[in-house]
């Protein structure tokens, strides 16, 4: 599903990078946890998140996440905004509450490889 | 084995340097891109490089990383002064942690850090001296 549909279901503005509104994603994971973004998230993932600092960036780079949907209408910072339009990723804002967010994307069939974790 | 060295860069981090943390990690991953690595290796070397310069940040007041690659083996080695972990099999328990308020507002300190980057190495060793500092060397093995 590209980016710009999976905007429209959440409905979200973009941020930062709307030249990547045509990603394809495959799949979702959503933390507030960076390091649950790190240990588990697949390559080409789309993060939603609450937590809006340039580490949220950083950790999307490091862990080849495509893009970031902040959701409970959360904004980005200038540093992680500066950094997302340097690597090239979306940054987009989601009124929405992680739940509700999440529960939308999933209704519309996407789904996270990882569904269930093994510690 | 070729032990020709592609690449040997060495990067310094600043304990507490909160607005900084990611650099080096983010110098590592481009600098293995460059090199030619495969997208999941790269990704594995970014991912325990990050959460190793985040504990650097987090609770060591230096750190030296030292980066080397040849074709058939990544290895960076940190290496910090600071605090030191007092029982390193403790701190390697998931959910283990000694991190602050600031630290967890920032998404880390949930104690997932060490296990992360032992996840992602083929080698991983750690040493530590209490008062004096922590030592990590994760190797990769790109085949």
């Amino acid at each position: 599903m590209q980016l710009q549909e999976i905007m429209k279901i959440v409905d979200g503005k973009v941020v930062a990078g709307k030249e990547h509104l045509d990603h394809d994603i495959d799949e979702i994971f959503a933390a507030d946890l960076m390091s649950d973004v790190l240990a588990f998230t697949t390559p080409g993932s789309v993060l939603l998140t609450g937590l809006t600092n340039v580490q949220s960036v950083v950790t999307a780079h490091v862990a080849e996440v495509k893009a970031i949907i902040y959701v409970r209408g959360k904004k980005p910072g200038r540093d992680a905004i500066k950094l997302a339009e340097q690597k090239g990723i979306p940054l987009l804002t989601s009124p929405l509450s992680m739940f509700t967010a999440c529960g939308r994307l999933f209704e519309k069939g996407l789904r996270s490889e990882n569904d269930l974790v093994q510690p | 084995m070729n032990e020709d060295i592609l690449f040997h860069q060495e990067f310094a981090i600043s304990g507490r340097d909160f607005s900084n943390a990611g650099t080096v990690s983010t110098q590592i991953k481009s600098i293995l891109k460059e090199i030619g690595f495969e997208p999941p290796i790269i990704r594995r070397a970014a991912i325990a490089s990050y959460e190793a310069e985040m504990n650097v940040v987090m609770y060591a007041d230096r750190a030296v990383v030292r980066l080397s690659a040849t074709p058939n083996k990544i290895h960076i080695n940190f290496e910090d002064e600071g605090r030191g972990i007092a029982d390193i099999e403790l701190a390697m328990q998931e959910g283990y942690s000694t991190a602050t308020h600031q630290m967890r507002e920032m998404g880390f300190g949930a104690g997932m850090g060490l296990p992360n980057i032992k996840k992602n190495a083929d080698v991983f060793r750690i040493t530590s001296e209490l008062g004096k500092g922590t030592t990590l060397d994760i190797t990769i093995f790109p085949d």
